[in-house]
């Protein structure tokens, strides 16, 4: 990687880190089922934080209130002090990127035009450049290729980059949809369970790829079940049980915490009474 | 055991050549006895052009049997054509063609027996010819697509395969008995389907792919010399300008549903906004706001008004989508041709007439050159017609560039990825309600402008040229011709207006014969006839070899990355 490959999201050196993101007891309730209660949530600069719970603890749906498809009950997130704006594509121009736990690629784009998606959010040409093809448009357009080849550089996806997203083996898929992340130019981004379905080879060489994004100056929040993943990767990990935050702190403290095996495995009390 | 198995397919190879070449014989024959019957096939060595045509066909299929003798002294070139197969579709072709003539002579000569022996030995031999090339065993994939050429010899092809274009089409639309039209209908497919067999289309297709802008400018061409060919006759000309006022519109549906595959029912809508628009500001006597105004002016405010319409519609039903928009949109369309039956100064203010329309809109005028007028130029009576075809010609070049400069920008990308995945789409920062509209909004301005230029072709407008049929057919040209494509939609909007013009013979038999049509392409082929590379996959899910057929050409047509050293690597 030659030229810095980011504009914004850098980290100070040797400063204090700021916070980027805070959510504030974000509450969401479908009809009578409370999904997410109450959860706050910190992220730093440059950190990566892990969010886990047994399935159905309500990851994915906080994810989604962080990233303006659900509207929170109540409750508020916001990004370097200021309120995230309530729809998807807002959040993604204040700097929020995510992936989907079951990826959701533009399956007959090539991985290139994929990665061209998400320049969109940057970029300014109108209808008027586009038809008169004016010097935006080709400035635009020139910049934005040179962009989603390095992005797919970066994610080891260069030599696949007319290969249509359909057809790209199951890990690319995944750092393929990372590299469209990338390319909205965040400060933060959301991983939902990135590993899923990998293989060990698989998933080290995406702790790896997280691992260099983070060092891009970007922020990173991933929900994921691999827990030597995330004990690995993270600085600090929440851990979410039916909605509601049963602890957030260090790998070794939630590692260590009975009640997060608990959670996951039932009690032992539980067992023996069955 | 090989060896015999060897032994014979030589045998039924010379027999295959043999056959062939007797069969080249027959066209010194007369096959018909009556003069009238199809081009006049009664003369001993004096071969009709249709006889000639069958020649072509036969040759290629015995040059083609005959290719496996001179293998090792075959060119770069030749090595890569599937003989083979070539052999078969060109034998199996010429035997079709010559059927298909035969039938003709019976039925416009009335009987059999108006069918002399040449025309049967012509049958016969073709079939021999077809049936021992079927025998033989087929050839690899053609390799045709993937050989690299000089430009000059590309360009070449290009222009060469344009002017066989322009002759075939005008030699077919000339063509006054419809026994004449399909027979010669007949001959073009099998050209087709032989060029497909051989790889020659593949070639073609990547020289094209290679070559965009002489295409383009070849294409164009052809379009601008062909009322030359139609000897001050205005028939043709007319059916032509429906053509091209159907794919204008046509192409704006385009956006629409097949970049954005937002399915609207009721297109036609946008066109009659246009039409009425222009009809409205003519200087016919029963306009209604009759004002002076340069045409091109007219063009922009028809073309305004339709994608404002476009904005009203779009506005409130985008927020519903797959069936539920189409419903809307086919409501819609007949809100529109209800409401210019109204305003009519009875049941509202009157700016249409109601149901007689605006008729008599004079012709257009530019800088004293009458369009309604015949003039005479190179030799040739140029007629009403052919003066409003180029008018509509500047039209349909105006519509594609924006078709297509729009299809490859962001707006295109991201219009793409909302048809893919529309919460994805939002999820990466694509405005997609805004993109929607705006895929509305300029369809319905490609659909207003066609409009305009309608108003003054057909003299007259009214609420009943505007039906949901028409709509339907909008729609049907788009999913026939191949969702996305410009090529596609060309074709098809070609097609639904052409056949019922030629056909008039099952006028009545119209609607269900095309009822059958569709049915059968949805079945066989759904991606349309020039098929998008991408969308053909969304029909053809499980098929993982298309897919990697289509990456390899996306790969070699127009890599992105560094064009020269992928194509190289491909190829």
């Amino acid at each position: 990687m030659s030229a810095p490959v980011f504009a914004s999201g850098a980290t100070k050196p040797g400063g204090e880190r700021g916070v980027l993101l805070e959510a504030r007891d974000v509450t969401m309730r479908f009809g009578g089922l409370t999904a997410v209660k109450q959860v706050s949530l910190q992220v730093h600069d440059g950190e990566i934080v892990g969010l886990i719970g047994p399935n159905g603890a309500g990851k994915t749906t906080f994810f989604n209130c962080l990233t303006g498809l659900y509207k929170p009950t109540s409750g508020q997130v916001t990004l370097r002090g200021d309120v995230l704006p309530p729809k998807p594509r807002d959040v993604v121009k204040a700097g929020v990127a995510r992936t989907f736990q079951n990826i959701r690629l533009f399956h007959n784009m090539t991985a290139m035009e994929n990665v061209m998606v998400g320049t969109y959010c940057r970029t300014k040409a109108n209808v008027i450049d586009a038809i008169f093809r004016l010097p935006r448009h080709r400035r635009e357009e020139k910049a934005s290729t040179a962009r989603a080849g390095e992005l797919l550089a970066f994610v080891g996806l260069a030599d696949k980059a007319n290969t249509l997203s359909r057809n790209l083996p199951y890990g690319d898929q995944r750092r393929l949809e990372i590299a469209r992340a990338l390319a909205t130019d965040p400060s933060l981004l959301l991983l939902d369970e990135p590993t899923a379905g990998m293989n060990p080879n698989e998933t080290r060489d995406a702790e790896d790829l997280i691992f260099r994004i983070r060092d891009l100056g970007l922020a990173i929040l991933v929900i994921e079940h691999d827990m030597r993943f995330i004990f690995n990767l993270c600085d600090r990990v929440l851990c979410l049980v039916q909605g509601e935050v049963l602890i957030d702190g260090t790998g070794d403290e939630v590692q260590n915490d009975p009640r997060v095996i608990e959670a996951y495995l039932g009690s032992p009390q539980a067992e023996a009474g069955d | 055991m090989t060896e015999k198995l060897l032994a014979r397919a030589g045998a039924v190879r010379v027999a295959g050549v043999v056959a062939a070449a007797l069969g080249l014989v027959t066209v010194l024959l007369p096959w018909a006895y009556g003069k009238t019957a199809l081009d006049n096939m009664t003369y001993f060595f004096g071969p009709s052009f249709l006889q000639l045509c069958y020649a072509i066909l036969l040759l290629v299929a015995l040059v083609a049997l005959a290719a496996k003798w001179f293998r090792g002294r075959l060119g770069r070139f030749a090595k890569a054509v599937a003989w083979a197969d070539t052999a078969k579709a060109a034998g199996l072709g010429a035997a079709g063609y010559a059927l298909a003539c035969l039938v003709a002579i019976a039925v416009q000569n009335g009987g059999l027996v108006m069918i002399e022996p040449g025309g049967w030995a012509a049958f016969g031999l073709a079939l021999v010819t077809g049936g021992a090339a079927l025998v033989l065993p087929g050839s690899a994939k053609p390799t045709l697509g993937k050989l690299k050429s000089p430009p000059w010899v590309q360009i070449l092809a290009i222009a060469a395969a344009m002017a066989v274009v322009l002759f075939a089409a005008a030699y077919e639309l000339n063509r006054a008995d419809i026994e004449d039209f399909l027979v010669f209908g007949c001959f073009a497919v099998a050209v087709v389907v032989v060029g497909r067999a051989a790889g020659l289309f593949g070639w073609l297709s990547l020289a094209a792919a290679n070559n965009r802008r002489v295409l383009s400018l070849a294409a164009f061409a052809v379009a601008f010399a062909f009322p030359f060919t139609q000897n001050g006759s205005d028939a043709n000309m007319s059916v032509a300008n429906q053509v091209l006022i159907f794919a204008a519109t046509a192409m704006g549906l385009n956006i629409v549903v097949g970049l954005v595959g937002l399915l609207d029912m009721g297109y036609i809508a946008f066109l009659g906004a246009g039409a009425f628009t222009a009809a409205v500001l003519s200087k016919s006597a029963f306009a209604t706001l009759s004002v002076d105004l340069p045409f091109p002016v007219t063009v922009l405010i028809s073309g305004v008004v339709a994608s404002l319409l476009g904005l009203l519609i779009g506005t409130p039903t985008l927020r519903v989508s797959g069936d539920y928009l189409a419903i809307v949109t086919l409501a819609f369309g007949e809100i529109f041709r209800i409401t210019m039956n109204n305003l009519d100064g009875v049941d509202g203010p009157n700016i249409t007439n109601g149901s007689n329309g605006v008729p008599a809109i004079p012709n257009l005028d530019f800088f004293g050159f009458n369009l309604g007028q015949v003039h005479h130029f190179l030799g040739v009576d140029l007629g009403r017609q052919s003066n409003y075809y180029w008018l509509l010609l500047v039209v349909i070049a105006v519509v594609i560039v924006v078709f297509s400069n729009l299809a490859h920008s962001r707006i295109g990308r991201g219009w793409v990825a909302i048809r893919e995945d529309e919460l994805a789409a939002e999820a990466m920062g694509v405005n997609t309600f805004a993109l929607k509209l705006l895929a509305f909004a300029g369809g319905a301005f490609l659909a207003g402008m066609a409009g305009s230029v309608k108003a003054y072709r057909d003299t007259a407008v009214s609420p009943d040229q505007f039906v949901f049929l028409e709509s339907a057919f909008l729609l049907a040209a788009v999913v026939l011709g191949g969702m996305g494509t410009i090529g596609g939609v060309l074709i098809g909007a070609t097609l639904l207006k052409l056949l019922p013009e030629k056909l008039r013979f099952f006028e009545d038999y119209r609607l269900l014969l095309f009822g059958a049509l569709m049915v059968l392409m949805m079945r066989f082929r759904p991606e349309g006839i020039v098929a998008d590379e991408r969308r053909q996959l969304e029909f053809h899910d499980a098929d993982e070899e298309l897919a990697e057929e289509v990456e390899e050409d996306l790969v070699s047509h127009h890599s992105l990355l560094n064009p020269e050293t992928d194509r190289g690597a491909v190829a």
